[in-house]
């Protein structure tokens, strides 16, 4: 069975407001030293898919530059590989992709050529390891058209952000209500999609010319009853970045807990990311450092508590960071105290400066001086 | 475009026999160096920074992990289409077939492809060192000098003299007279091993060399001196002022290492416009925990700190448990301490196991049972693969082999200078 991957990693986020300026959320660093999408990527390559397709649209720059030929994820290969999608302009005029199933309409190419038998359709900003082939096999084992991720968000989960189902006991979908006000249920799709490839095609030439351009919205939801559509219930960790900054923090936080660290860097294969060859991170006399990630290339003087550091960041002497996240290349000068922020690439903290955020994170641009 | 006239030639085939059981399974330029490294990164990181795209690797001791560590050279940026590193182990032909005899018939054995590239110099280097050096700057004092040949040097303290190629000069830097490994030294400035040829100088005096029967096929000990005392061509010194160490020794190796976690060492690993390239597994983030103490240290990617590290290099992937203190030590790839053990003055190389409770680098020093010419200070060492049992006391100047188990300690005590060897031995 050969599958095709396909990325959604397009999507415009303003939820993310200054973080994502410059950058697709998908390419939102994450864990010191990846990025967001490097999830999806890695999932799909550690379960035999050897051919991705990434969809691009929205400030794509430093996505392609962390992608580059798919190298790290062993996806530069004379046969499959990494696909980079972008919108583009032909003599039919298409251009901007108008939604996620008009963006795949778009490169249809793709799924015409290939030899894959299906479709494996996930979004560059969720955060999780799943082995894929167990997806496969529910769905072949329920004989169903399109297989949808679905899981049981708790109380940490905002319901009314995320498409919530109702399913019956053997798990087919009847209902998706997308963001739903008053949420009937506390299981929600994931948004990863795995059907056969020519009913998608299908699907995407029966609707899309007729201005159906959401895959769920458009195609999917209205095809309820007529399609066997599944649930896989996914018991795992999962986050969606995109949707708030709180959320983004709050994933960035989770892996300070070592059973979260367990589950995504070392269950169902590695992950796998673009490399900089940084030396191992050093940690000085006066260093104090405690439950906190410190990525290489990184000098700790100062002290850090509870805080994530991405690679070559400086904290000096007398500096002290406190629940953040700090990112690749940033220098927390002396004195200075971070509480409660995020703090973007290569940026500057003066020294004594405070940046306190009190009820809520304080978000600093890449390359701010503060 | 100095890559197209130059092919570095890098000897990797030493054993490096006084490292001991660091280099029983692994060659000198393998051995991990730095948190992620292995030595010979940084000559291969220097060829590719100077602009050096052709390289051959001569290996002969146990390559295994050598070859697989460079592989097609990616990590280098050295998988090219034209060039690019090439590892040549020693090869049977159909007249002639051996082993490197020496440092010479290793080149010579490879003139054929040194020929292929035509180039009009060939830097000869050595895998075991580990320095930061541009050889830009060796080559444009060879040219400037209208050299045959250029030796890099440094002067040493005169009582280490014995142990290198000791070279007196003119004032002009001409070399004048060479002693390899002189017992009565004329002088302290010092042979690092790196050489820059003309190509067909020396091509011809290695077929020279290779028809004689009195020779040992060795630069240092034969090519050197032959060309300066029988004035077969012109040989400079160039004087290297950077930093440059043979990791020779295990106090020179652990030492070394140590150096990297002071304030502002010797060798910058943190200089962007001369970065050290490797080829490392993937791993996550080093994660330092709550109950956690970290000073003066290297803490590598995949390493999860609950203990106290002091001045101590810890490669990748390393556990530190809680209640476990870790001083003055080398932690190599995937070794774990575990709870309450406390590591002295150490080495431990990869994969090895450290039960609860042990104590390493106890007592006073005392001479090595196993053998006193290699292991001869404080420091323990632990070779890779090993498990040491829960409640173990290791002295100071122990030696554990590699690839030895729980079972093969006789008791849990291993006074200074005592050994354990696979099966007990």
């Amino acid at each position: 069975m050969r599958v095709l991957g396909l990325v959604l990693a397009g999507g415009r986020s303003d939820n993310l407001g200054v973080l994502t300026l410059k950058r697709a959320s998908a390419a939102m660093p994450i864990y010191g030293k990846y990025r967001a999408i490097d999830f999806t990527l890695s999932n799909m390559v550690n379960s035999g898919i050897v051919k991705v397709g990434v969809l691009t649209q929205y400030n794509p720059r430093s996505l392609m530059d962390h992608l580059g030929s798919g190298k790290e994820w062993d996806l530069d290969r004379k046969n499959g590989g990494l696909f980079i999608l972008q919108p583009y302009v032909s003599s039919e005029g298409n251009f901007w992709y108008k939604g996620t199933a008009d963006a795949i309409y778009q490169n249809m190419t793709l799924l015409r050529r290939g030899e894959e038998d299906f479709v494996l359709i996930g979004s560059g900003d969720h955060i999780y390891k799943i082995d894929f082939s167990e997806v496969f096999r529910f769905h072949f084992h329920k004989g169903a058209d399109i297989t949808l991720l679905v899981k049981d968000l708790d109380e940490s989960y905002d319901l009314s952000q995320y498409g919530i189902v109702e399913m019956d006991e053997d798990g087919r979908i009847l209902n998706i209500e997308e963001k739903p006000e008053n949420p009937k249920g506390n299981t929600a799709f994931l948004g990863i999609y795995f059907m056969n490839k020519f009913l998608l095609m299908d699907l995407l030439y029966s609707f899309v010319p007729h201005g159906r351009t959401d895959l769920l919205l458009d195609i999917v939801i209205p095809n309820l009853k007529k399609l066997k559509v599944y649930g896989y219930r996914f018991t795992g960790y999962w986050r969606n970045i995109k949707k708030s900054v709180k959320e983004y923090y709050r994933a960035n936080m989770d892996i300070l807990d070592s059973s979260v660290r367990e589950e995504l860097f070392y269950r169902n294969g590695k992950v796998y990311t673009k490399l900089k060859d940084m030396p191992p991170p050093k940690f000085s006399g006066t260093a104090v450092v405690e439950n906190s990630l410190i990525s290489d290339g990184s000098i700790i003087t100062g002290t850090v508590r509870n805080s994530i550091i991405f690679r070559g960041v400086r904290i000096k002497a007398g500096a002290v960071v406190e629940n953040s996240i700090v990112m690749e290349g940033t220098t927390i000068e002396e004195g200075a105290m971070v509480y409660n922020a995020i703090i973007d690439k290569e940026s500057v903290v003066r020294e004594e400066r405070k940046v306190i955020g009190e009820g809520e994170i304080l978000v600093f641009e890449k390359r701010a001086v503060i | 475009m100095r890559g197209n006239e130059v092919v570095a030639l890098i000897l990797a085939g030493g054993q490096g026999t006084r490292l001991g059981i660091l280099t029983e399974k692994i060659a000198k330029p393998a051995v991990p160096f730095g948190g992620k490294y292995r030595i010979i990164d940084f000559t291969m990181s220097n060829c590719v920074n100077s602009g050096i795209f052709t390289i051959g690797v001569l290996t002969q001791y146990r390559p295994h992990v050598l070859s697989k560590h460079i592989g097609i050279g990616k990590p280098w940026d050295l998988d090219r289409k034209d060039g690019g590193v090439v590892i040549l182990p020693p090869y049977q032909g159909s007249n002639e077939s051996d082993w490197y005899k020496g440092t010479a018939n290793a080149v010579y054995q490879n003139i054929e492809f040194v020929d292929e590239y035509d180039p009009e110099y060939v830097l000869i280097l050595s895998g075991d060192h580990v320095y930061a050096m541009d050889y830009n700057d060796i080559i444009d004092f060879h040219l400037s000098k209208d050299a045959d040949g250029t030796i890099a040097c440094m002067e040493v303290p005169l009582e280490e003299a014995h142990r290198f190629g000791i070279m007196v000069t003119d004032i002009d830097s001409r070399i004048i007279e060479f002693q390899e490994k002189p017992k009565e030294p004329k002088g302290n400035l010092a042979s690092l091993g790196i050489y820059v040829f003309n190509w067909n100088f020396l091509k011809e005096l290695l077929m020279e060399d290779e028809n004689d029967p009195n020779s040992t096929h060795d630069f240092g000990k034969d090519i050197i001196p032959k060309i300066v005392e029988n004035d077969l061509g012109k040989l400079y010194a160039y004087r290297f002022e950077g930093y440059w160490k043979d990791v020779g020794t295990i106090r020179s190796y652990w030492e070394s290492n140590l150096e990297l976690t002071r304030p502002l060492p010797p060798l910058n690993l943190y200089d962007p416009n001369w970065k050290f390239y490797t080829h490392t597994e993937e791993m996550p983030p080093a994660y330092v925990s709550k109950s956690a103490k970290v000073e003066n240290s290297l803490i590598s990617e995949g390493c999860e700190i609950e203990g106290e590290v002091y001045d101590s290099v810890i490669f990748q992937g390393v556990k530190i448990k809680k209640g476990a203190v870790v001083r003055n030590s080398v932690i190599m790839t995937r070794s774990v301490i575990n709870e309450g053990s406390v590591v002295e003055d150490a080495i431990i190389a990869e994969n090895v196991i450290i039960g609860k409770n042990v104590k390493i680098g106890d007592g006073e020093f005392a001479q090595s049972k196993l053998d006193p010419k290699i292991y001869n200070t404080d420091i323990t060492i632990i070779g890779m693969n090993s498990r040491v049992p829960d409640n173990c006391v290791l002295g100071k100047n122990v030696v554990i082999g590699c690839d030895v188990a729980e079972g093969d300690f006789k008791e849990l005590k291993v006074e200074s200078g005592g050994f354990v060897l696979r099966g007990g031995v």
